[in-house]
């Protein structure tokens, strides 16, 4: 059998994906065969290398040369010269922002020089939709291992170890679970996967699922090994197609290969894997919600206990572990309990997988190793604030999480230190908020997307939520009353307190964390009527510069409510109390005498907002 | 496809698959392999540079040594083509000149394997990307 | 057994009681919404959803729902600090804040457990208002979804769907524009829907309330032109007394006729009359079934299923479309009732029918819409005219400030007010089927029943079943209460192996006794037990207590019926059953109404 001498891996993740990173493969395939070289150079389409800031990505093997925004309309360059000639096409080669040097090895970039990938091992280095190519990285030799060497509660002491703990956001110890499934005798348990990722902005559990199937597959069977499961199920939100088309394809070939069915590598032990789409219901993924939704129930949440591992699906015992925690279980395995618990922090081990977004530089999927500092995320890997703005404060743990500011900014990256600065580790979402961005506003966000995404079984969360967006809404709009920041911090403390569900229970959190770190903005909106960041509309004034206006009278003509005064040749003033915000004047004014402000003298822009309410009301 | 009826089979498939894809993930560490670097430029390619890297690739994996074999861009020695340069984990690169088959054998027994050095050697005044 | 401590009492239960159960058992009452129990019966609601329940339980992070968190030893549980105080009042704040403030005007008022709460945990502003929910207002013959009340305590979607296994009502939408509502948020009467009424006699709230038809009942007794006759089935008798402060279980039969005719009806009848005429109709049909049975005709059908509640035949013809040929054809007592009314009756009165009102008291929701069927009227014109419940009578008796307690015992009027015995326990589970045997018995045996009392059929296991000896003929009869236990046996009845000749079945759980238009019982099933031993008790106290030996019945079979089965009486007294399919909801959405006719 003839050798690949060259291999073009091209990123398919969803985000380069955007970046026509398909129709780049295509091209690549098809010069290739045009020149025919098709039996010296692969051309394959991987899972997310996570630098999506820079796609489409383009990995050149075994040159180790890592292409960066790369166009269709680059391929040709790159065969020619790189492929054939045996030169870098360097305008396409990673630049660092400092020295602006190229940089054709993706370890030496910032980007990657301290990530860790080992959930994340495989995205980018295999083609997801050929088994083979995964087995080559040792895909189902855990399982193999784990089948011939150990029983399954050596196995399930050996993930204890570890130090694992769950990856989907409340930090449960892997091992434990699995002990305690295994525990719960039945004629039936189920393995279940979830699948069902729904913090804005957070992707990893896609990734690996578009990436790096057969982890998670192989993992499952061997969970399935240890709690005496013969069943797994994937609950996979039906806005995944790409993750769906690829685990399917994973099922059929592990099928094939009969690393999936009956007897598997010649043993006992049989399981198999089957899909279950979810509506894309964020409650969905609190795993009692998620169990009635695979019911074929609505998706909302149980009072726990009993624990799916007591009665979960149909009424049986049930492990449920998110995609991230699966991804890990393979290489724990083949690389010992001792290997993994020596990274990370005391009771945090191992890696976690970010979704590193907002206002900084490279905007991209990162797994670093736990203990890590905020510090180093957002200026090595993160390369720093766009623009060159300032550093405000970074969400993690999506809507269940909170925000953290400059002084968390050398706090270690694990499970206890986030809870303890009053956000959660959550899934990983994090997103880094810079000068420009209203904390306020943040907030109201993060309630916005709740509101939208509570089930309404319980009242707390159903309505006092509600309530909540509705007082930060007030509050942005620069009607906030004076004890509406009680209110809020009243509120969210018994939403905590009192609310079903992870979902409720964590819900106040953007608001609480604000509230903590940032209090003086909120004290700003409501007694001042000032965003100081200039978000939000309600607390602008468009303002006519004394110095500036000539006395055109060119506003005051377009002005629609006739809120402008002023003679010709005299200068014109804007009546707060009239003004619909509509920005015509600043538009007509020739002479950039109008400008929005939001530092106009507190007690006019107050009396404007009363009146404004009173009229609205 | 074949069935994989036993953690054996699995490994043998493992293997089959690594010696078609093997190039591929050793390209991630080369600093701890040997590396070799074939220039196939115009010049190289007609002196016989193809069939070079494909017995170096060959051999090597026969020899079972874990190496990177990558093409690279003409060396500027086009006197000396076919040009090979060799980088053994810890040393500096090595600039072979003429090299065919025979020479490349050669080098894969004495240099790779015993770290002797050989005739041939050309001096290195360049930096390869 | 297990020791916790709560409020710093010690206390010891069994392993798998409740938080709140503890307490109870401590003395201390913790204040629930949501929950809801009917004991003994297996009736259970408690999703953890209004969290009032909560409780600060010691080492937790959060406070836990007593109302689902199981108690465990060494717990120390308190109910009653700052935190449980305020985190229970806000919560209720919320609940409120989505709730309309219309109590002067609501259904509910005086009997709604917010409102009890608000009063208890003296809520006296609302500092969480804001936007309320709204919904469209879904007005059925039966009954009225007010959803804007609805605080999502999933009782009416627990009886529906648990116990009746109707599943008309489920949680629909998400977040805060959540409710219980039928799918696709349809009206009531193009869903599923039995009009059994237990989500109405289980919801804490007025979003789920009876169509109120006193109004109709007044404009009768209003029209000088028309000639009112009521009548007031077995089961009101039983529970009347409670809306009026009586104990549960006081039988008011005698003031119930009084406050009738003090209310202005012309002829104060009895239900229990027709209820023996449904015995003599539906006995005489299982007799001629069973013997010809017993003769090998193939074509019988058996078992005989009851058809006196409507919310029952609704079910079927929802449910079974294909098994209409079951149930017996005798039509309800209170259809007997006005058939006879405005035919014979009429007729001796010389009134036409269009000039006779027939009102009915009834215990029942389904009532209401079983009177207003196409197949119950003649040229538009219906047997009945309009039903009201046992709440509805009692709010128009002290709307027309009658003082019912201290009322003298009436009698009702002849010819349709006498009935024995047999009638008055047709308001409890397994009583039709008693007074049915009764009868059946000494027709088949030509015999006299010495002892009349079936104890092997009475009781309030969901289903039941029991063995008659009529003299070497074991019969063999089934009863169910609750249409999910209903559905149980039918089921077995499709599959063909049902073991019985006869069954019983009753819509609400313990009969009419239990029935969606009774006085509130919020969930003590004590109240069900004393409304079954007060209609007991009175059928002792009657002279006749078989249906066959009612003199006026006797009288009306001579002057007017001919005999059991007549021609006339199959006129007059049976009807038949029509399949009801989503597709035919739908058409009477649009207004076709071909099927019913």
């Amino acid at each position: 059998m003839s050798k690949y001498k060259m291999h073009l891996l091209v990123c398919g993740g969803t985000g380069c994906h955007s970046s026509e990173s398909y129709r780049l493969y295509e091209t690549l395939r098809d010069q290739v065969e045009k020149r025919g070289l098709e039996r010296d150079v692969q051309v394959i389409l991987t899972g997310c290398f996570g630098f999506c800031e820079k796609g489409a990505i383009l990995k050149v093997m075994p040159d180790n040369t890592f292409y960066t925004q790369v166009k269709p309309s680059d391929a040709e360059e790159i065969l020619d010269e790189h492929i054939i000639k045996g030169r870098r096409v360097h305008r396409l080669l990673y630049t660092n922002p400092e020295t602006e040097e190229h940089v054709p090895d993706s370890k030496q970039m910032d980007f990657y020089r301290k990530q860790l990938r080992i959930a994340l091992r495989n995205c980018g280095a295999v083609d997801p939709e050929n088994i083979d190519e995964s087995i080559a990285r040792d895909a189902y030799q855990a399982l193999g291992k784990a089948l011939t060497e150990y029983t399954p509660a050596e196995t399930v002491d050996l993930i204890k170890r570890s130090g694992l703990r769950g990856r989907g956001g409340a930090g449960f110890p892997t091992g434990l679970k699995w002990e305690i499934a295994a525990r719960n005798g039945a004629d039936q348990k189920y393995v279940v996967c979830n699948a069902d990722e729904g913090d804005p902005g957070a992707f990893m559990d896609r990734s690996i699922l578009e990436g790096d199937p057969h982890s998670v597959l192989e993992a499952m069977a061997i969970c399935g090994y240890c709690t005496g499961a013969s069943k797994g199920l994937v609950y996979i939100r039906a806005e995944y197609p790409l993750a769906i088309k690829r685990l399917k394809i994973a099922i059929g070939q592990a099928r094939e290969y009969g690393l999936l069915g009956e007897h598997i590598l010649g043993t006992d032990f049989s399981f198999d894997v089957t899909l279950r789409y979810g509506a894309g219901a964020f409650v969905c993924g609190e795993e009692t919600a998620l169990i009635h939704s695979m019911e074929g129930k609505r998706g909302e949440p149980s009072n726990k206990p009993p624990f799916p591992a007591q009665s979960g699906y149909l009424g049986k015992p049930s492990n449920v572990n998110n995609v991230e925690t699966f991804a890990n279980i393979p290489v724990i395995i083949l690389k010992g309990a001792e290997w993994f618990s020596a990274i990370g922090t005391g009771r945090s081990k191992g890696t976690k997988v970010f979704a590193l977004a907002g206002k900084i530089n490279n905007v991209g999927l990162i797994e670093v190793p736990m203990g890590i500092t905020l510090r180093e995320i957002i200026y090595e890997i993160g390369g720093g604030i766009k623009n060159g703005k300032k550093f405000k404060a970074v969400q993690t743990g999506g809507p269940s999480g909170g925000c953290l500011t400059e002084k968390h900014l050398d706090t270690p990256i694990d499970y206890e230190s986030l809870t303890a600065a009053g956000s959660m580790m959550g899934s990983g979402g994090m997103i880094v908020l810079d000068e420009d961005d209203c904390m306020v506003s943040v907030a109201k966000f993060y309630l916005g997307f709740i509101v939208e995404e509570s089930c309404g079984k319980c009242a707390p969360c159903r309505i006092g939520n509600k309530r909540l967006h509705e007082a930060l809404t007030r509050i942005t709009e620069g009607k906030g009353e004076a004890d509406d920041i009680d209110r809020l911090r009243n509120l969210g403390t018994v939403i905590k307190d009192t609310s079903l569900c992870g979902l409720g229970q964590t819900s106040p959190n953007p608001v609480l964390s604000t509230l903590d770190n940032f209090m003086d903005e909120y004290r700003e909106h409501v007694h001042d009527r000032k965003c100081r960041s200039g978000q939000c509309r309600g607390l602008l004034f468009y303002v006519i510069s004394k110095d500036d206006c000539i006395g055109c009278m060119a506003c005051r003509r377009v002005c629609p409510t006739h809120a402008i005064s002023g003679e010709k040749k005299g200068v014109h003033v804007i009546d707060q109390h009239i003004c619909i915000k509509c920005g015509a004047c600043m538009e007509k004014c020739q002479f950039d005498a109008i400008s929005l402000r939001n530092d106009y003298p507190r007690a006019t822009a107050a009396a404007a907002v009363q009146e404004e309410s009173s009229t609205h009301s | 496809m074949n069935g994989i009826k036993t953690l054996a089979d699995l490994k043998r498939k493992q293997e089959e698959v690594m010696s078609r894809m093997g190039q591929r993930n050793r390209g991630e560490n080369p600093e701890s392999l040997v590396q070799v670097k074939v220039a196939m430029a115009t010049c190289g390619i007609a002196s016989g540079a193809k069939e070079v890297m494909e017995y170096f690739m060959d051999e090597l994996d026969r020899k079972e040594i874990d190496a990177v074999v990558t093409q690279t861009g003409c060396m500027g020695y086009c006197f000396a083509e076919p040009t090979v340069e060799i980088t053994l984990p810890g040393r500096e690169a090595i600039v072979f000149g003429y090299v065919d088959i025979r020479k490349a054998g050669e080098i894969i027994e004495r240099y790779i394997g015993e770290g002797e050095l050989l005739d041939g050697i050309i001096p290195q005044n360049y930096n390869t990307i | 057994m297990i020791e916790l401590t709560i409020d710093k009492k010690k206390v010891r239960v069994e392993a798998g009681t409740t938080i709140l159960k503890a307490a109870r058992k401590a003395g201390v009452e913790i204040p629930s919404l949501c929950r809801f129990e009917l004991c003994g019966m297996g009736i259970e609601n408690r999703p953890g959803g209004c969290r009032v329940c909560v409780v600060e339980v010691e080492g937790r992070r959060n406070l836990a729902p007593s109302c689902i968190t199981e108690a465990q030893e060494g717990m120390v549980v308190h109910t009653r600090s700052i935190r449980v105080l305020n985190a229970r009042k806000t919560v209720l704040e919320l609940i409120i804040s989505d709730h309309p403030s219309d109590c002067l005007v609501c259904a509910k008022s005086g009997r709604c457990e917010l409102q009890n709460l608000a009063i208890q945990f003296g809520v006296r502003n609302k500092p969480c208002e804001g936007e309320q929910s709204h919904y469209r207002k879904d007005t059925s013959p039966s009954l009225i979804r007010d959803v804007d009340k609805c605080i999502m305590c999933r009782r009416c979607e627990m009886m529906c769907n648990d116990v009746q296994t109707v599943g008309a009502l489920s949680a629909v939408n998400r977040g805060f524009m959540s409710v219980v509502a039928p799918a696709f948020e349809m009206n009531l009467e193009d869903s599923p829907c039995t009009f059994c009424g237990q989500c109405v006699s289980v919801c804490p709230t007025g979003a789920l309330t009876e169509a109120d038809h006193t109004g109709d009942v007044i404009r009768a007794l209003s029209d000088p032109s028309k000639t009112v006759a009521v009548q007031t089935a077995p089961a009101v008798r039983a529970a009347l007394g409670e809306e009026f402060g009586l104990p549960p279980g006081t039988s008011v039969t005698g003031k119930m006729a009084s406050a009738l005719r003090e209310l202005g009806f012309d002829y104060v009848f009895d239900t229990d009359f027709s209820a023996d005429l449904t015995i003599m109709e539906e006995g005489t049909e299982l007799l001629q079934r069973i013997r010809k049975h017993l003769d090998g005709d193939p074509d019988v059908r058996l078992p005989i299923l009851t058809s006196c509640c409507p919310g029952w035949v609704n079910f079927f013809e929802h449910n079974y479309p294909d098994m209409l040929d079951v149930p017996s054809t005798a039509k309800s007592p209170q259809q007997m009732f006005g058939a006879i009314a405005k035919t014979c009756f009429a007729e001796k009165k010389g009134l036409n029918r269009n000039d006779l009102v027939v009102v009915s008291v009834m215990p029942c929701l389904a009532k209401k819409y079983e009177c207003r069927r196409e197949e119950f009227k003649v040229d538009g014109n219906p047997d009945v005219d309009c039903s009201i419940s046992t709440r509805e009578l009692a709010a128009f008796i002290k709307q027309a400030n009658i003082d019912f307690t201290n009322l003298p015992d009436g009698v009702f009027d002849d010819p349709m007010g006498e009935s024995s015995g047999a009638s008055v326990i047709f308001g409890n589970t397994g009583g039709v089927i008693e007074a049915a045997c009764r009868t059946a018995y000494e027709l088949y045996t030509g015999k006299t029943l010495e002892r009349v009392e079936f104890h092997a059929l009475r009781g309030m296991e969901g289903i039941r079943s029991a063995t008659i000896d009529f003299d070497g003929l074991p019969l063999h009869i089934g009863i169910a209460h609750g249409l999910g236990n209903a559905r149980r046996l039918l089921d077995e009845v499709r599959a063909g192996k049902s073991q019985y000749h006869a069954i019983e079945i009753m819509a609400c759980p313990g009969g009419c006794i239990g029935g969606g238009g009774q006085p509130y019982h919020h969930g003590n099933s004590e109240i069900l037990n004393r409304r079954a031993a007060a209609l007991y008790a009175e059928d002792e106290r009657k002279a006749i207590r078989k249906s066959h030996e009612n003199p006026s019945i006797i009288k009306l079979y001579r002057e007017f019926l001919d005999k059991p089965g007549s021609h006339r009486a199959h006129t007059l007294l049976h009807t038949k059953y029509f399949p009801k399919s989503s597709s035919m909801s739908m058409s009477r959405r649009n207004g076709v109404n071909s099927e019913q006719k």
